[in-house]
């Protein structure tokens, strides 16, 4: 778009000396006796501490807030009594600090101003004259185009304050791209099969298991918490793990079995252990006759699949696939294949996942110990308030009666709903962004701009000025979660827990928590009473009395444990069971898809392969960074402040590369990547493939430690694989090559 | 008594979660580290080992770093455990080269500072802040004297090797493989 009416916008430096460091050094402060002077590193620290639960990921852990003795936060300790980290926070929540510390985020809220020159630049206004411009907007796009024409993309806590905003409004076009940017296959693939999603944290019984399954998933690199912890007890006891990765991941260096399989040919190798588990008779006769729907028919259909018919797609030999077939029965029930959790991969995901649902099904490892079990969780009552107005009109309509099975609102389809087109009824106006960086998280940028210049208002909440801010009209600054008050942390797992989110320190700068801004925007909007609570504590401590607790409780405890209501986290034996499918079995064939118009059993579809010269795009997760969002934390980034392009050693000398030698990166399309990023030549990726970790390469400047550091896998995304069964965006079919010189350096 | 520590590289990941931890609990300044990881891939594709390594001081028994001090700032504790008195350390840096592990590092404000196996917690029945924090639980630390303590008896049932050995140094921090 030449005429775009939105320029980005650097956040302009707003404070012109850097914050004083305020972890004091205690050494240098005492001077006293020498043993204590050693020895007394943190006395005052272990006094105050305050509840709080971890939003450097979406895992939530529960923590204590530790205080120095002038009340400067010093530490993050995880709580005991959490079961999502057992007391143990990873090194995102432990280096949780450094997001309250970081001397880049934003600071007081910005309006996107147009200059006698015509030159846009964002003034330093008030919370009041903020909030009235947003308000004032909302009412022009409701005037003109109806509420519906507003959305909100979201990830994180405020969401839920914002989305009762929306809601109140008159919108439901509420998105995460955690879902069809994510997860989403697999929730359609696991509801369509057993009748339940997933959800987080994944109900999988790891610490219980014999044999845990992985597919392109590196629990140890992503570092969901919990789940590391029970991978970890799993080696212990013994259990075997079999990991299905092109590249040695953490995970492959702990495994029996590791496949290095080649890329995108997954369902092949899932429909050949299918085979072999039906045909040599490992699959669980008893729970396969009384729970699943068509059986006989799979088991026709995936007679071609042999395990020779496999090598020749995924190059892991038959023997692999048999005796890593076997090694899974042997362990059943007490066997994972584990759904992964960031599998939008190819386009036809929610098919390959349907295919692990089908694996876990004929080993009778859903509902069983060492599998599946069933997660229960508290229900804590909203808050009451009126009703919330019909919506005649979504982001749906303009999906042309697509992705039907999405359960959830789909970002890229709000997205797409965006750009206006003679077709579609539905033009969304308006965006509320709260804590994603959809420039980095939604796949083809080009497309995320041209919505964005097609709005009438874009306001963004963030703690930190990322690329998404620059788009803007109205940049709202949130404190961090240090310091504020949020919604209860409300886990659905083994035990139904709650845990409780403090402030242990005072916003700093001019930031606000997101339930604050929120309610203030519904005041001014005439919206209030869906924000009926006089301050949030109370609303809190309604809440938990409802539950049987109490704030004052909450406060000392920080996480409350409740007891089951039933003791069914295993299917009993031969316990009669109605699964939410509409056979009201375990369905080994879909009827959901079939009604749809899918196929109804999993089918393996080449997919195009990289052309000479270039390479799969491969990319993941560090233990130490969560996506884009923590790439400036200061923390962080001093455990790993950018990313390196894997190259296997026989790739390295054909293109003569060594060691921490710089290149850009060029994918099929020529987009070439902003800024060159570090080569390291090893002999854990395959030959056909490089992989870098999600979340560098940022092109704002304001992020001072991030900038300018590795390569963006995301900018390297420009061809979406989209399924067709719930609108996901595949990021995996794309190729990169080498450049050793750019014409043009960024001009960001 | 004689304080050590088992670390399990089959279950580490390289987290590096025992280094953020070590340096919020101690006040270690960014860019500084009392802990690190050491990644070691053998083999070729796809034949292939991976040994993973939460490394730190080895609090030796026979400390080239002690006796190389001038001052007598690098000392021993009870139990082993090597230190550093900051207000008698003059910061020549002799113990930085002595140190066969590279263990420790100048502190921006003038002393040598290393890991202390967070003997302050110690002292008070807490475990180090690195062990206490790892989320995969590979790490132990207690008493060798005590037969009974977590690591005398992860020592007693699985194979183990330190760094170095050749240095004559008697570490005490034992790597299980």
């Amino acid at each position: 778009m030449s005429n775009s009416r939105r320029d980005f916008i650097k956040i302009t430096s707003l404070s012109a000396a850097a914050l004083a460091v305020s972890g004091k050094f205690l050494y240098s402060a005492h001077a006293s006796e020498k043993t204590q002077q050693t020895f007394t590193a943190n006395a005052a620290a272990d006094m105050v501490r305050t509840s709080t639960y971890c939003e450097v990921c979406f895992w939530k852990c529960a923590g204590w807030v530790y205080k120095n003795e002038d009340g400067s936060i010093k530490k993050i300790i995880g709580n005991d009594d959490d079961t999502n980290c057992n007391g143990r926070l990873c090194p995102r929540g432990t280096g949780g600090v450094g997001m309250y510390y970081d001397e880049d985020r934003l600071k007081t809220p910005l309006l996107r101003v147009t200059g006698a020159d015509g030159k846009q630049t964002y003034k330093e206004v008030s919370w009041d004259e903020a909030l009235d411009f947003i308000a004032k907007k909302l009412q022009e796009i409701k005037e003109k185009h109806g509420p519906e024409c507003t959305a909100l993309f979201t990830h994180g806590s405020g969401g839920h304050y914002w989305g009762n905003l929306l809601k109140a409004f008159g919108s439901t076009n509420i998105a995460a791209p955690s879902y069809a940017q994510c997860r989403g296959p697999r929730e359609v693939a696991f509801m369509a099969t057993f009748g339940e999603s997933l959800d987080s944290p994944e109900p999988t019984d790891i610490r219980d298991t014999r044999c845990l399954v992985l597919i392109g998933s590196h629990i140890g690199e992503n570092m969901h918490n919990g789940q590391v912890q029970e991978m970890s007890d799993a080696i212990d006891k013994g259990a075997a793990i079999i990991t299905v990765d092109p590249r040695y991941s953490t995970a492959a260096s702990k495994s029996k079995f590791w496949l290095p399989i080649k890329p995108s040919t997954d369902i092949a190798l899932l429909l050949a252990w299918i085979r072999e588990i039906i045909n040599n008779n490992w699959y669980d006769r008893e729970y396969v006759e009384k729970y699943t729907y068509g059986f006989e028919e799979l088991k026709a259909y995936v007679q071609p699949f042999t395990a020779e018919w496999a090598y020749g797609i995924t190059t892991i030999k038959p023997d692999q696939i048999k005796e890593s077939a076997r090694e899974m029965a042997n362990a059943a029930p007490a066997v994972i294949i584990h759904p992964g959790r960031h599998v939008t991969w190819y386009g036809d995901d929610t098919q390959r996942l349907r295919a692990v649902a089908i694996l876990n099904a004929l080993l009778g490892s859903w509902g069983r110990r060492g599998g599946f079990y069933k997660p229960e969780k508290i229900e804590v009552p909203e808050y009451p308030h009126p009703p919330f107005p019909p919506v005649t009109r979504t982001w749906r309509m303009a999906m042309g009666g697509k992705y039907a099975l999405a359960d959830l609102a789909l970002a890229n389809g709000v997205c797409d709903a965006t750009i206006p087109s003679p077709d579609l009824n539905c033009n969304i106006k308006g965006w509320i962004v709260n804590g994603t960086n959809l420039i980095m998280t939604l796949p083809d940028k080009k497309k995320t701009i041209e919505a964005i210049n097609n709005l009438e208002l874009l306001v963004v909440v963030d703690t930190m000025p990322m690329e998404i801010t620059g788009y803007a009209d109205v940049v709202l600054p949130e404190c961090t979660y240090l310091e504020r008050w949020d919604d209860l942390r409300v886990v659905h797992g083994r035990v139904p827990n709650i845990a409780l989110r403090m402030p242990a320190a005072e916003p700093k700068y001019n930031s606000k928590p997101a339930y604050w801004m929120a309610k203030e925007l519904a005041k001014k909007m005439g919206l209030q009473d869906y924000f009926a609570w006089e301050n949030f504590e109370d609303m809190l401590d309604w809440q938990l009395k409802e539950i049987g607790s109490s704030l004052e409780e909450m406060k000392r405890i920080g996480v409350k444990n409740f007891p089951r209501t039933a003791d069914d986290l295993y299917f009993a034996n031969g316990e009669e069971i109605e699964f939410s499918t509409n056979t009201g079995k375990i369905e080994l064939k879909s009827t959901a898809f079939q009604d749809e118009g899918f196929d109804p059993f999993p089918v393996y579809t080449p997919h195009m392969e990289p052309p000479a010269g270039f390479y799969y795009l491969n990319y993941g997760r560090a233990p130490m960074h969560t996506f884009s969002r923590t790439a400036n934390n200061p923390n962080l980034t001093d455990l790993m402040d950018e990313n390196k392009v894997w190259v296997n050693p026989k790739v390295a000398k054909e293109w003569g590369l060594k060691n921490d030698q710089l290149v850009y990166l060029e994918n099929q399309d020529g987009v070439v990547s902003d800024f060159a990023v570090k080569v390291r030549v090893t002999e854990r990726v395959r030959f056909d493939s490089v992989y870098i970790v999600h979340g560098f390469g940022h092109s704002d400047k304001k992020l001072s430690r991030a900038f300018g550091k590795g390569a963006s896998d995301s900018q390297l995304i420009t061809r979406v694989l989209v399924d067709p069964i719930m609108g996901g965006t595949g990021m995996r079919g794309n190729f990169v090559t080498f450049r050793f010189e750019k014409e043009s350096e960024v001009k960001s | 008594m004689r304080y050590a520590m088992a670390i399990d590289t089959k279950k580490c990941v390289g987290c590096s979660d025992c280094v953020v931890a070590c340096q919020t609990e101690n006040n270690v300044p960014i860019g500084y580290c009392r802990d690190w990881i050491v990644e070691v891939t053998d083999g070729t594709y796809p034949q292939l080992e991976i040994e993973i390594r939460s490394e730190r001081c080895n609090h030796c028994d026979n400390s080239p770093c002690v006796r190389c001090c001038p001052t007598g700032a690098s000392h021993y504790e009870p139990g082993g455990i090597v230190t550093v008195t900051h207000n008698e350390c003059i910061g020549c840096g002799a113990c930085i080269n002595s140190c066969p592990y590279d263990a420790r590092y100048s502190h921006p404000e003038g002393y040598v500072d290393k890991c202390t196996f967070c003997i302050h917690r110690v002292n008070k029945g807490q475990q180090p802040a690195c062990v206490a924090v790892c989320p995969t639980k590979c790490m132990y630390f207690g008493d060798l004297d005590d037969p009974n303590s977590e690591v005398s008896r992860i020592l007693k049932k699985r194979k183990y090797k330190t760094l170095i050995p050749e240095a004559g140094t008697k570490p005490h921090v034992y790597y299980l493989i």
